[in-house]
């Protein structure tokens, strides 16, 4: 049996079951509380105590791009990343790039307050441009016309971000800005096997203002606006 | 003929040496060109607008960037020694302790290479659990992949060269044989592997520029 150890808001751990359900792998999700980690969890991922963990047999794989990769070398059907190394390594630098800029960004951007909320907002348009650049001419998806990995490494930003705007009071996703982006949300959203597996919008909604609410209360400063 | 292959990067670099390893263990002939980052080439910043640094691999007329994305495209693009395993759990195993390596362990070993006082004992702190958790992961083993060089390995290179030279630079004990005995034999694997050996940067050069250099160069990716 394949178990997937998760939380149903992390855009890490949606992007594994997505994975697995496109490939029409089947699997047991065991739901996670990471704010009171479980022992299992602490077993199987000793290193960084985090979700998501595919379990495969006897193997225990952690990291969710590595997992991603993990599972397209293990089910060679509905290939998830493309077939030419230039085109490959493309998918994978800009993976990088949305983990370690864009979502950083747009998170400091929605939980930040003041000048630093200004700042953050500038880089994420900054890099959201980077992205729409890299979408220009793909067709429905960055994959072509099937979904693939950077599809799926992407996928957070069409139930995140909107959500983070909300409570942020920031403006992101302008689909006059961002038109190869915006339809690319649309044609993401309306895949069967996304729209089967979405977190409900207002419970992310109430997540995340309670994070914000969290980390506003530690930095302690008085709202700005 | 062969597409002529092109590496931007810099001599003191751990990251573009990384790639010269690959393309040195796959016998894949290539022009190293030596970027000044304090004044940037045009060619450079056309191949990586995105992060405008080292190193860029160009084959084909392609730029690749991002150092563990230029390795993989290598493993994939020629044949002969396998950088990467051929197993996918393997392969899983590598991806993830290359990540950790170059996420975690080297921006811990950065900081507490250069920071002062309080930050610097903090670091050190962190560094060593890191350590410690890699010491673990070797298991005696002659390399992380095993009897051969491999993926984690040459990403781990910081370690294996760069840091014990930072280390006397800087007049910091981090990584001492006592506390970490495997990691000190990988070191000495890492260093006697013939594709290193060969190849490394010149020790006392490199301990010159980072003792020119109490200030460090602006963070870990440089």
């Amino acid at each position: 049996m394949i178990k997937l150890v998760g939380f149903w808001v992390s855009p890490f751990v949606l992007r594994v079951s997505w994975a697995l359900k496109l490939k029409g792998v089947e699997y047991e999700y065991i739901e996670e509380d990471v704010f009171n980690k479980s022992p299992l969890l602490l077993e199987l991922n000793p290193v960084h105590k985090k979700v998501p963990v595919l379990v495969h047999g006897h193997n225990v794989i952690v990291e969710s791009l590595v997992i991603l990769e993990y599972i397209d070398e293990t089910w060679k059907q509905y290939p998830l990343l493309p077939q030419e190394p230039c085109d490959r390594a493309n998918a994978r630098f800009w993976a990088k790039f949305a983990e370690e800029k864009l979502m950083k960004n747009s998170w400091t951007a929605m939980s930040s307050q003041g000048d630093e909320k200004k700042l953050f907002l500038q880089s994420t348009l900054e890099d959201l441009e980077k992205i729409e650049g890299e979408l220009k001419g793909k067709g429905k998806y960055f994959g072509g016309e099937n979904l693939g990995y950077l599809d799926l490494a992407l996928g957070w930003i069409t139930y995140l971000v909107p959500v983070w705007e909300d409570i942020g009071s920031i403006t992101i996703l302008d689909p006059v800005k961002f038109p190869c982006t915006t339809a690319w949300m649309q044609n993401f959203l309306n895949h069967p096997v996304i729209k089967e597996d979405f977190p409900p919008r207002d419970k992310t909604d109430f997540y995340f203002r309670t994070r914000r609410e969290e980390i506003l209360a530690l930095v302690g400063s008085p709202s700005k606006g | 003929m062969a597409e002529p292959v092109k590496l931007f990067g810099v001599w003191a670099s751990p990251f573009s040496w990384r790639v010269e390893t690959a393309l040195k263990l796959k016998g894949v002939k290539y022009e190293f060109i030596e970027e000044d980052l304090t004044n940037k080439s045009d060619l450079l910043v056309k191949y990586n607008p995105v992060h405008k640094k080292i190193p860029v691999l160009l084959h084909k007329g392609k730029p690749i960037c991002e150092s563990l994305v230029i390795l993989e495209y290598i493993d994939e693009t020629w044949k002969g020694i396998s950088i990467l395993p051929e197993d996918p759990y393997e392969r899983a195993i590598a991806r993830f302790w290359a990540k950790f390596i170059d996420e975690k362990c080297n921006h811990a070993l950065w900081t507490a290479c250069w920071s002062k006082d309080n930050e610097q004992e903090k670091a050190i702190e962190e560094a060593c659990e890191f350590l410690k958790t890699l010491e673990t992961q070797l298991k005696g083993n002659k390399f992380f992949g095993g009897e051969t060089i491999g993926f984690v390995d040459i990403v781990a290179n910081f370690i294996g060269f760069w840091l014990g030279i930072i280390q006397e630079a800087v007049g910091l004990e981090l990584l001492t044989v006592e506390k970490f005995p495997n990691l000190c034999k990988w070191i000495d694997n890492y260093v006697n592997c013939p594709v290193i050996k060969a190849n490394l940067p010149p020790r006392d050069e490199l301990l010159a520029y980072f003792k020119a250099r109490q200030q460090p160069p602006t963070g870990p990716k440089y």
